[in-house]
């Protein structure tokens, strides 16, 4: 095996051109485990955690792009008020320990269907930066999870950043596990409010072979939102509401039984999860608008 | 491959370590630091947890190559000379250790935890400490040494 240990981004693209099979690692809670467990002996670990540029953040344009190799503790920490639903997501992610390690960009290069960013992404309407030998390019979050543990990439590419508007309006992210810490999700939902575009964002993780968006969830919300002129005069939400968008969000998903929990117990959770999130985040709104 | 590597303030050197190893494993095997335990080896119970650069982490999950030319700090860096640190002083006044496996991660994570926040509340402790399995349940002692540790440090501050 060999130990690949770019200093700089160009070097790190470089790399990964001429050696396709070469697997990132940053901070190494996925990647690490395949190998002390060995569950994957890939022919080289392309090293990121040296290179300064992934490990940084800036706002532009709206938006926050967020270096690969930025850990969970840093979003908590540093873009909390920015991007509220990614780090409430972070802030559920294994441990302090895994939190000081984790990076967005690893949750997407593992592309977990329980990964517990994704949702977030979905409905926040970020994008991920894939980087080569051969240029950048920007895909939404949306077009990214292809399978289970499969995505866009193409094999010479790296993830060198996510791309995530800022916002004021209220998100949020629940999970479902059997305890608080280092729990892969059961299930887990992310909501995110669009004012300016008169639009819900819904997403569900650990619940389909890729993280999804609920669309029809998304649509029937935002319609009922807009035709009832809630989004400038916010009332308190019909319960006949929240329980339709909480069994479309159930209906968006197609999960499996396997030990964490069942089918059924997946899709019951979720519109509860579904349901009790558009609250708060609807509550939350309200309370800004008045 | 080489590695090169400061830990506990000593720089130290390792050859022939392979590519695909943890930074645990070379700490224990090629080092002699047996102080970081090995347990479930996937980041669940943080036994092995050693500061990297001041940042708590579970030396498990870290590749021996990501640590060339940064600083590792291990439980057994923690003493100052024959002095223990105050944390580990409480958890030996608390009975804060029944088979001792877990102990190590623990005085580590708490150490952490005390650095950053001098006197935390019961939730900040727990939270600090959720990525620290200990198997005999002692939690109750922990919890009694980290206050103990806390009020000890405020005194001596």
């Amino acid at each position: 095996m060999d130990f690949l240990r770019p200093d700089t981004l160009a070097e790190a693209l470089a790399h990964k051109a001429g050696r396709p099979d070469a697997v990132p690692i940053a901070g190494g809670t996925d990647v690490m485990v395949e190998l002390n467990f060995d569950h994957r002996r890939p022919a080289a670990l392309l090293d990121l955690t040296r290179i300064a540029e992934l490990r940084t953040w800036d706002e532009d344009d709206g938006a926050v792009r967020i270096g690969a190799a930025v850990p969970y503790a840093r979003i908590i920490e540093e873009l909390g008020g920015r991007l509220p639903g990614l780090a409430m997501a972070s802030r559920t992610v294994g441990s302090p320990q895994i939190r000081n390690r984790g990076t967005v960009g690893g949750n997407l290069g593992a592309a977990s269907p329980a990964g517990d960013t994704h949702p977030v992404l979905l409905a926040a309407g970020a994008s991920v930066e894939a980087a080569s030998t051969r240029g950048t390019r920007l895909i939404p979050a949306t077009d990214f999870y292809l399978g289970v543990k499969r995505h866009a990439l193409e094999p010479d590419e790296l993830i060198t950043a996510v791309h995530v508007p800022v916002t004021r309006a209220p998100q949020q992210f629940s999970k479902v596990g059997t305890r608080n810490a280092m729990v892969i999700a059961v299930c887990s939902f992310a909501v995110a409010l669009h004012p300016a575009e008169h639009r819900v964002g819904a997403a569900v993780g650990s619940a389909a072979p890729t993280p999804r968006r609920a669309s029809a969830a998304e649509e029937f919300l935002s319609a009922e939102l807009t035709s009832t002129n809630q989004w400038e005069s916010p009332e308190p939400l019909l319960d006949s509401v929240k329980r339709r968008f909480g069994d479309l969000v159930a209906e968006a998903a197609s999960p499996i039984d396997d030990v964490r929990g069942s089918a059924a117990y997946r899709k019951h959770a979720l519109s509860v999860l579904a349901r009790r999130t558009l609250g708060w985040a609807w509550q939350d709104y309200a309370g800004k608008v008045a | 491959m080489r590695v090169n590597v400061t830990v506990n303030g000593e720089q130290r050197q390792a050859d022939d370590v392979w590519e695909g190893e943890s930074l645990l494993f070379l700490l224990r095997e090629r080092l002699g630091l047996p102080g970081s335990k090995n347990a479930c080896e996937q980041g669940e119970c943080g036994s092995c947890t050693v500061y990297l650069d001041d940042v708590p982490v579970c030396a498990c999950l870290v590749a021996a190559g990501q640590a060339e030319d940064r600083e590792v700090r291990t439980v057994e860096g923690l003493a100052r000379g024959d002095r223990l640190d105050p944390v580990q002083e409480a958890f030996v006044e608390a009975g804060a250790v029944q088979c001792g496996f877990c102990t190590p991660g623990l005085v580590v994570a708490a150490h952490d935890l005390l650095d950053r926040v001098p006197k935390p509340s019961d939730p900040e402790i727990r939270e600090a400490l959720a990525g620290n399995l200990c198997r005999c349940t002692g939690y109750e002692k922990i919890l009694e040494a980290v206050r103990l540790a806390a009020s000890r440090k405020e005194a001596g501050a």
